[in-house]
């Protein structure tokens, strides 16, 4: 152990709450599966998560400034995967997003998001002016640009739109200023009907969709139909663990991952919700505290960069399930099924409990 | 800057936007989960349960001996379950494929059912073939959207017998559906004219309900209790098969009507219709063409002619024209007119078939002289006659448990002046002496004036239905001796040698009596319509015994000739059918109505023979 870290130092709490998320996820997994040609599903999910704690460790053991010396390559190493990726990428669902990494498929983008969390962090950490200057951000723009261009390439929308919150918060806590921010905020606004024309015809099918979902209720809108269905029909109190006739029959899409929040409202109702969301905000809510309490603005920046990615993802991605946002494809963190997605957070956790476990280093 | 220095503010504006955030996303969810939560539990039902009807069979139709005369078979339809659209919209060249229609086919029968939720299931060929049903079973898994329908179907084992009184069913229409307060939905069958239409309400049952529980791609996964049908109630009619058979084979390649009432209680035992319809055709659903032909055929095959014919009643008249004279004593009752052949009214000649001499009303109803009704009438005027003629039921409907049963009409001065806006001319008074001009009666109120004359007065309610015991009836008292005298002389139309028959209807041990009429038909449209000159419509009006009648026939024949060779004979074999059935005797078994009635008379007909006993003058 080095010197002035202990095991008492990890955020226990952070990972309680962690876990408990995971454990909901995992319970409704096995609902949503344990009938189906799926079954079993719960199981490999349990192994992710306890990759995801040992690898979450093993980061927090090495030195966020050794790691974020090596920004540079890490970037490049993000650069050349995405590039990779669309040339002998494994195509599912009609995307390349995988590479076959170890004997099982890597989800290129989820390591993305790592690296650029940590090239943004020592960005900003470098930048030493009490404001943050036009120049540094559109330097820090360019920088997260690159690889958005590519993602959307594959096409994922959904991992292309999560870097973006990542520049604002950043930029945010760097110092931008209001006569930075409303320009650009403005200009995005003109730009939305522009960025419109360049979307894939499935991608402005959801965004059609989500504006007038009464125009097509069974077509591209069923979806969300079946979504808020699923939720409005569980009530207060849910219909039971294994009882959401929307989530057992299969009328909720991908129940198991990205639609499992709605699986859930069905089946433990507004009670289980409201135990969900909050667990969420618990865990937010604390991310932004140890930011608070890092020892230097690079592992603030850090903790914040996980922090707006967790964020964004929980915003989109519930947002979706009740019909308040288009159908993007961004997983639930830690409750949605999935390798790539929850070995990222487990990573992602792993950089916060490095920054902390550093926090009284001089 | 001081790489130490952390934006404590702008940390903290953080944390308050994840609070806010996560806020809102909680309210999002009270509204579907608490304020909409109604609403999406049922749509969470409608996806789970998928409903499949179970039709009820419909009731059948007795006789008044409780045989079959209508009743159902079984048979498939094949159903497209619509719970999955993009399956539907994906499969459907497909299914059209394998049943054998075009897409267009399947389209428009999906589109017909327009007004249904988009989840009911829809009935996209009603009779499915054996190779159909194979069709379905062979790709229950890879089709999964077709199911078959158990439904009933109507069986008519007697082919077109009584075809305009039963009526049809047919697909319910869009009105009807809305008036009946949801009792309805499209697609069910209902009775749409005749019997099927009147007693709808106890024919049809109430359909069941087979409930499953599907997945997101419509595969059964389990089922919950079932809704059983409730089968429709039979109802017992008040014909009697065998009469009703005998007047068929009688109608054969003739057209016309028939009304058989039992003359005491105004049951209908037999009610013929020619030309007529195949009501099998629309026992599956019709096709359009045919739909068409059978509305735009001149010969009008769905009018039930012996409610719907309004026609005039030739000298069937007279025995009004009898009543109101004896009833009014506007003339004495031996009033006695001499027959030339002709004579003259209002400077206009009329003819008369044969110089009958001297003719009181005994000899002007027995040998039908219209000289002598042509002087009753001037003497009487229309008004009398009218008066007499609407209280013996002509030109009003008589209330038969049927729909669309036509009026038919009575002239009189107010008619004229209301109509035509003119003074009734005494001329027309002549014409209608003899039941032609406007006068115009239906079968069924023929049958029922007749017996009305016979019995006192008493207008019988025609029914249909055996159990409607206990119908009111009309009253429009005639003194017994008028009644004597007029059936008198209907009695030696039938009977006596100079009467219009001829003696050629006579029958042995039957008080058998009646009127025969033999009408112009008037109307020069309906011959340029057809493109052929119309012979005179035939009538004749029987019934037995004479006073206090049981049974009264009124027979029609459309351009039959003279009422005693066209319509007699078939009142004749009707009568001797009622009382050779009355005195046990069997009748030969009923076998195709292409068959000529001469094989339907019982072998114990007998050579006319002199009734036994003489009217008395």
């Amino acid at each position: 152990m080095e010197k002035g870290t202990s095991i008492r130092d990890y955020d226990w709490w952070l990972l309680a709450t962690a876990f408990a998320i995971c454990g909901v996820g995992v319970l409704e997994i096995w609902s949503a599966t344990h009938a189906s040609h799926l079954a079993g599903m719960h199981t490999h999910q349990l192994e992710w998560i306890g990759l995801g704690f040992v690898l979450m460790l093993i980061l927090s053991r090495i030195d966020y400034h050794t790691i974020m010396d090596q920004a540079p390559i890490l970037y490049l190493i993000a650069i050349v995967a995405l590039i990779a990726v669309l040339f002998i990428g494994n195509s599912r669902f009609g995307a390349k997003r995988w590479l076959p990494i170890l004997g099982g498929l890597l989800q290129v983008s989820e390591l993305v998001k790592l690296i650029i969390i940590i090239v943004l962090a020592r960005f900003f950490s470098e930048v030493r002016t009490e404001e943050l200057g036009l120049a540094d951000l559109i330097k820090a723009a360019a920088l997260v640009g690159f690889p958005v261009v590519l993602i959307m390439k594959q096409p994922d929308l959904g991992t292309a739109l999560v870097l973006l919150p990542l520049v604002a918060v950043g930029a945010y806590l760097a110092g931008l200023q209001w006569k930075h921010a409303l320009p650009i905020l403005a200009l995005a606004a003109v730009m939305v009907p522009v960025g419109y024309h360049f979307l894939k015809p499935y991608q402005r099918e959801r965004v059609t969709t989500f504006l007038r979902p009464e125009d097509d209720p069974k077509g591209a809108g069923y979806q969300i139909l079946q979504s808020k269905i699923a939720v409005g029909s569980g009530g207060f109190w849910g219909k039971g663990l294994g009882n959401g006739s929307q989530n057992q029959l299969g009328f909720v899409p991908v129940r198991y991952s990205d639609f499992i929040l709605a699986a859930l409202a069905e089946e433990l109702g507004f009670a289980g919700v409201f135990v969900a969301l909050v667990l969420y905000m618990f865990l937010l809510l604390r991310l932004v505290q140890n930011a608070q309490r890092a020892h230097d603005r690079a592992g603030m920046f850090l903790i914040m960069g996980v922090t707006a990615v967790l964020a964004f993802h929980v915003l989109v991605n519930v947002a979706m399930v009740i019909g308040f946002m288009p159908v993007t494809g961004i997983p639930l963190p830690l409750m949605s099924y999935g390798g790539s997605a929850t070995l990222f957070v487990f990573l992602a956790l792993g950089l916060v409990m490095n920054v902390r476990l550093r926090r009284f280093v001089n | 800057m001081n790489d130490k220095r952390l934006p404590t503010e702008r940390l903290a504006v953080v944390s308050y936007v994840i609070v806010g955030v996560i806020a809102l996303l909680l309210l999002g969810f009270w509204r579907l989960q608490i304020n909409d939560s109604d609403r999406y539990a049922q749509m969470a039902e409608r996806n789970r349960v998928r409903s499949i009807p179970i039709i009820a069979p419909r009731g059948s139709m007795l006789d008044r001996e409780g045989r079959v005369l209508v009743d159902n078979y079984p048979s498939f339809s094949v159903l497209l379950l619509r719970d999955a659209p993009d399956q539907v919209e994906k499969l459907l060249p497909q299914i059209a494929d394998g049943l054998g229609m075009t897409l267009e086919e399947v389209k428009q029968q999906i589109d017909a059912m327009r007004s249904m939720p988009k989840f009911q299931p829809v009935v996209i060929k009603p009779e499915a073939s054996p190779s159909d049903i194979a069709f379905i079973e062979s790709h229950r898994s890879d089709i999964p959207i077709l199911e078959m329908l158990m439904v009933h179907r109507r069986r008519y084992p007697h082919g077109d017998m009584l075809a305009n009184a039963i009526g049809y069913v047919g697909e319910v229409s869009a009105e009807q559906v809305e008036a009946s307060d949801s009792s309805l939905k499209p697609g069910d069958i209902v009775g749409k004219a005749g019997l099927e239409r009147q007693y709808n309400s106890t024919l049809k049952g109430t359909d069941g309900l087979r409930r499953v529980i599907v997945n997101s791609v419509g595969k059964e996964v389990g089922r919950l209790e079932q809704q059983d049908a409730l089968p429709g109630k039979p109802i017992q009619l008040t014909i009697d098969y065998d009469l009703q058979a005998i007047a068929e084979a009688d109608f054969a390649n003739k057209e016309g009507a028939l009304v058989a009432m039992d003359a005491r209680t105004g049951e209908v035992l037999a009610m013929v219709s020619r030309p007529t319809f195949d009501p099998k055709d629309f026992a599956i659903r019709i096709s359009p063409a045919e739909w068409a032909h059978l509305n735009t055929d001149p010969e009008t095959p769905l009018l039930n002619r012996a409610i719907q014919a309004q026609l005039a009643p030739g000298s069937v008249f007279k025995i009004v024209m009898a009543t109101a004279m004896l009833e009014s004593k506007a003339i004495p009752a031996d009033y006695t007119v001499t027959c030339a052949g002709h004579a003259n009214f209002y400077g206009r000649t009329f003819h008369c078939d044969h110089a009958h001499g001297e003719v009181d009303l005994h000899k002007g109803i027995v040998a039908s002289c219209d000289i002598f009704f042509y002087n009753v009438g001037k003497l009487l005027g229309i008004d009398r006659i009218s008066e007499y003629a609407t209280g013996l039921g002509l030109g009003r409907r008589t209330g038969i448990d049927l729909q669309g049963e036509e009026p038919g009409l009575v002239p009189s001065e107010a008619w004229v002046q209301r109509v035509y806006h003119h003074k009734w001319y005494p001329g027309s008074t002549i014409s209608v002496a003899i039941g032609q001009g406007a006068v115009m009666v239906t079968p069924i109120q023929l049958a029922r004036m007749v017996a009305a004359v016979a019995n006192g007065g008493t207008l019988i309610p025609p029914h249909l239905l055996k159990s409607d015991t206990g119908l009111k009836s009309d009253s429009f008292p005639i003194s017994d001796d008028t009644v004597r005298q007029v059936t008198d002389g209907m009695w030696g139309v039938v009977n006596e040698p100079d009467g219009t028959t001829s003696g050629l209807i006579k029958l042995q041990n039957v008080d058998f009596s009646g009127k025969t009429g033999t009408a112009q038909v008037e109307s020069f449209d309906l011959q340029n319509k057809l493109g052929k000159k119309l012979k005179e419509n035939g009538w004749f009006v029987g019934l037995a015994p004479r006073r206090d009648p049981e049974i009264v026939v009124a027979a029609l024949v459309q351009a039959g000739g003279w009422g005693s060779t066209s319509a007699a004979p078939i009142v004749r074999d009707v009568v001797k059918a009622y009382y050779d059935k009355k005195n046990g005797i069997k009748i030969q078994e009923f076998t195709t109505a292409k068959e000529g009635h001469a094989k339907m008379v019982p072998t114990s007909v007998a050579a006319p023979a002199l009734a036994e006993t003489q009217p008395s003058r």
